[in-house]
């Protein structure tokens, strides 16, 4: 089946809707998405979106920059993080405009919080610039982005699964999916299609990520010659739920909540002591290994504690009321009055498909992009976290290049042409279900993914060596073979939801070899990326992109510079 | 653990009428029930179909009857519900394949409410102002996360279809009542309709379905309220 539009948006988070607003009124435009729109993980988001209003006190872009590019550890593209920085006020203008319920100062401003990394003076104290909707930040905005979209009448394909991306003539053409209702396969194609489709956390076992967070979109980008950007560095929050990886959001340090080790001391003392518990992501869930490692985890487990309980009930009810429900609803614990156990969980993909500041997607060393593709969001790397993100500022980064790449392709379906599809533009795809479908191995997608997500979390987390990745590297062929002896019982063709989670383990896969071969391939510590055989940041070798193609050998390299334009690398103190 | 599931089965491929498929294995009681599906799903029975995201209950997925009552299969605990545990779809939707059921009508009756911002009023440069107290005034309403078991456990749904329920009710709470917002007339006067809030019989369910915690039947009863106040 063949459909035809000025341009797609595929994914429906808050990145796809933004790029989708700019976009609805421009041309004829559809969103594809595997989830309901208001399924998206961006509903999940808590803590809040980061921007220098000044609303509790002073605060500027430029100090919400150097702390960015601080966090990053000076891996960001500073160009790119001074857009972000500036444009994050006016993007939370806009959706307090629209409608979005921020909690509010007793002046009734928007009301901030402090969070991790976010200072004041380039790193004097702790400052106030999460902008807030009690601890339900993600899911105001989904909503308010989503009703933006029935207002605008944006025309959507729900449950629609891409499983292709079309390039004829080096330009992109349209995608390939799959509609879950009916398992019939549809070519969509197009001028302009922007990939906005959120993370891939669930190549670990323990995740704040939804099941739903495979890195398709990186996968089907990959798989057409397409590189990715530093996938080696994958951000662990340091506070998800023991066992489960629900996220505790760092506004729970925020508002005051303390980390402490077996002997209730608070650790993080020793390792950041001006920034304390609000010290940025990788740190903490360094700390929190260490500790465990030495002996200081809770009865010698692998967790610590978070506690609330000189923070009062009014506190936890007002402020925290989601988190406090979980930590009630999951653990059975009361926060007010127990210590809640912690584990670093897996969380974020610094790295994605390489875009420049519009979105476009770009191939190679010299910025070389690929006319009609764009990506956004969290599916995407500007790059504006470099190492390692701040908390607040992916929710940023997703409106403000949501918005970026919707305009520029807004423009570029007006400049240009459909590109011809190729004969068989419905083949790979179709060879693949084929395959999938008909496949009368022995494996089961669970016991795979489970085996990828457990080796995953052992040897390629928060602390890694070329031990423990070559190790990988070894797991991952195995892997690979069982994926291809898979059976799919499920054979019908409504709602055949097991063959998309055969299909979404295709793609974890693909990301976690491109995640172990970058890992290998760099060898020094920056951000969240730490190597115990090379404990060090090395500059005069490693300031620069990881580009990992997939060449017929396997995983290829290429570096890119860094663009650095007002703040030089130093090292990284708290 | 030892649980034993027993799942209300259909494929529209394969089968004439429902059926209940039974699953016993082992668990941890601190499992979600949602664990457990995908321990049939990945491990028994690979055919077992339903919709999950989040896993923690904001994403509104997977609601259904669960031992005879709504609520999200992620935010329930095996200790919690026992060791033989029923699981349904919600009533009063078309079941599509097993647990998932057609959600369009309920997402075209939420649509009617005009749930997006309606402002007449000149766009200030920063934000608008709103006090604590007006924020906190419709704070109960904008945690709906549009899982649908508030509607599917109502009577009045189920006896008339057509009537909006108490999710699509609750979303134009969140705007009536938000002292920015200037569409309260146009809002009010979809749910003054045959089909609107009139329908509600004050029963309650909704209120225990909400796995959000929202007050639902406050929120209509404001609503109502409202309109009362309107006419005068
Ligand atoms: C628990 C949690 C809390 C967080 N808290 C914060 C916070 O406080 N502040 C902050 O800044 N950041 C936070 N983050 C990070 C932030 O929420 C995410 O990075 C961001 O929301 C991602 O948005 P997105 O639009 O890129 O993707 P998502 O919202 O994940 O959306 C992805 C979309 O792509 C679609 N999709 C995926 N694959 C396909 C496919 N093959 N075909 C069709 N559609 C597809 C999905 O249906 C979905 O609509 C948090 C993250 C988590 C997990
Ligand atoms: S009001 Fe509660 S039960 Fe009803 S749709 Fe919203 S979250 Fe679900
Ligand atoms: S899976 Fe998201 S609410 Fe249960």
């Amino acid at each position: 089946m063949l459909q035809r539009y000025d341009a797609l948006v595929v994914g429906a988070g808050g990145a796809g809707l933004m790029a989708a607003l700019q976009l609805s009124k421009q041309g004829h435009v559809a969103v594809l998405s595997k989830l309901y729109p208001t399924r998206s993980h961006t509903g999940a988001a808590q803590g809040g979106i980061g921007a220098a209003l000044g609303n509790m006190e002073e605060d500027h872009w430029e100090w919400h920059m150097f702390d960015t590019i601080k966090g990053s550890d000076y891996l960001a593209d500073q160009d790119a993080v001074e857009i972000l920085c500036r444009e994050a006020i006016e993007t939370v203008y806009d959706l307090e405009h629209w409608g979005l319920p921020f909690s509010r100062t007793p002046e009734g401003k928007i009301a901030q919080r402090p969070f991790g990394g976010h200072t004041r003076e380039f790193g004097k104290a702790p400052v106030r610039r999460s902008c807030y909707a009690a601890d339900r930040t993600g899911h105001m905005i989904l909503q308010t982005m989503y009703q933006q979209c029935i207002k605008d009448d944006v025309q959507f394909y729900n449950e629609y699964h891409v499983i292709d991306l079309l390039v004829e003539q080096g330009r992109c053409a349209g995608v390939v999916a799959i509609c879950l209702e009916t398992g019939e396969i549809h070519t969509f194609q197009a001028k302009a299609v922007i990939f906005a489709t959120g993370g891939f956390g669930r190549i670990f076992r323990v995740t704040s990520n939804a099941h739903a967070l495979t890195g398709d979109g990186m996968s089907v980008v990959l798989r057409r010659g397409i590189p990715l950007e530093d996938i080696e560095f994958f951000q662990f929050h340091p506070t998800g739920i023991y066992k489960m990886g629900i996220l505790l959001s760092e506004a729970a340090r925020g508002e005051g909540a303390i980390l402490r080790n077996r002997n209730g001391e608070r650790f993080m003392e020793r390792y950041a002591p001006s920034l304390l518990d609000l010290a940025p992501r990788d740190m903490v869930s360094r700390a929190i290994y260490r500790e465990i490692q030495e002996g200081r985890g809770i009865n010698g487990a692998n967790y610590v504690h978070l506690d609330f309980t000189h923070l009062g009930r009014d506190v936890l009810d007002k402020k925290l009321p989601d988190i406090t429900d979980f930590v009630r609803t999951y653990m059975g614990i009361e926060p007010a009055k127990e210590l809640v156990p912690v584990q670093p969980t897996a969380h974020y993909a610094m790295g994605g498909i390489p875009t420049d500041n519009d979105g476009r997607v770009v191939i190679d060393d010299k910025n070389t992009p690929v006319p009609g593709l764009y990506a956004a969001g969290e599916a995407a790397c500007v790059s504006v976290h470099g190492g390692n993100r701040l908390g607040t500022n992916s929710l940023v980064d997703i409106l403000v290049f949501g918005r970026r790449s919707g305009r520029h392709a807004a423009d570029f379906i007006k400049k240009n042409e459909f590109v011809p599809l190729g004969a068989n533009p419905e083949e790979r795809a179709r060879e693949m279900v084929q395959r999938l479908t008909t496949n009368n191995g022995k494996e089961r997608a669970g016991d795979v993914r489970g085996t990828l997500q457990d080796e995953m979390m052992e040897k390629a987390s928060v602390f890694r060596d070329a031990k423990t990745l070559s190790a990988m590297r070894e797991k991952l062929h195995e892997i690979r073979d069982r994926y291809n002896h898979v059976k799919v019982e499920d054979r019908g063709t409504k709602y055949n939801t097991e063959l998309l989670e055969v299909i979404e383990l295709g793609s974890l896969i693909d990301v976690a070899q491109v995640l172990v071969e970058s890992a290998l391939a760099r060898q020094e510590s920056r951000g969240a990326h730490f190597r115990e055989d090379f404990p060090k940041r090395d500059d005069p070798n490693w300031l620069k992109h990881t580009l990992a193609y997939l060449g017929p050998k396997g995983i290829e390299f290429k570096y890119k510079p860094v663009k650095i334009t007002k703040f030089e690398p130093k090292e990284r103190k708290y | 653990m030892q649980v034993t599931l027993k799942i209300r089965r259909f494929n529209p491929e394969k089968d004439k009428e429902p059926w209940w498929g039974e699953y016993k294995f082992e668990a941890e009681p601190t499992d979600r029930l949602l664990d457990a599906l995908n321990h049939v799903k990945w491990y028994v029975d690979g055919t077992l179909t339903y919709r999950r995201s989040c896993a923690h209950g904001v994403c509104g997925s997977d609601a259904m009857l669960i031992n005879g009552q709504n609520g999200l299969a992620c935010k329930l605990l095996l200790k919690n519900l026992g060791s033989k545990i029923t699981v349904e779809p919600m009533r009063g939707f078309r079941v599509i394949k097993d647990l998932l059921v057609d959600m369009e009508a309920f997402f075209d009756k939420y649509r009617r409410m005009k749930p997006y911002f309606i402002t007449h009023s000149p766009v200030p440069e920063k934000e608008r102002l709103q006090s604590v107290e007006e924020r906190q005034r419709f704070d109960d309403t904008t945690k709906c996360i549009l899982c649908g078991a508030c509607t599917t456990s109502c009577p009045s749904f189920w006896a008339n279809p057509d009537y909006v329920g108490p999710a699509a009710i609750v979303n134009a709470h969140r705007f009536v009542f938000d002292s920015r917002d200037e569409g309260k007339d146009e809002r009010l006067s979809v749910l003054a309709l045959n089909e609107g809030v009139w329908r509600c019989r004050t029963i309650f369910n909704c209120v225990e379905a909400c796995p959000r915690g929202i007050n639902v039947t406050r929120a209509i009863g404001e609503i109502k309220k409202a309109l009362l106040l309107r006419k005068i």
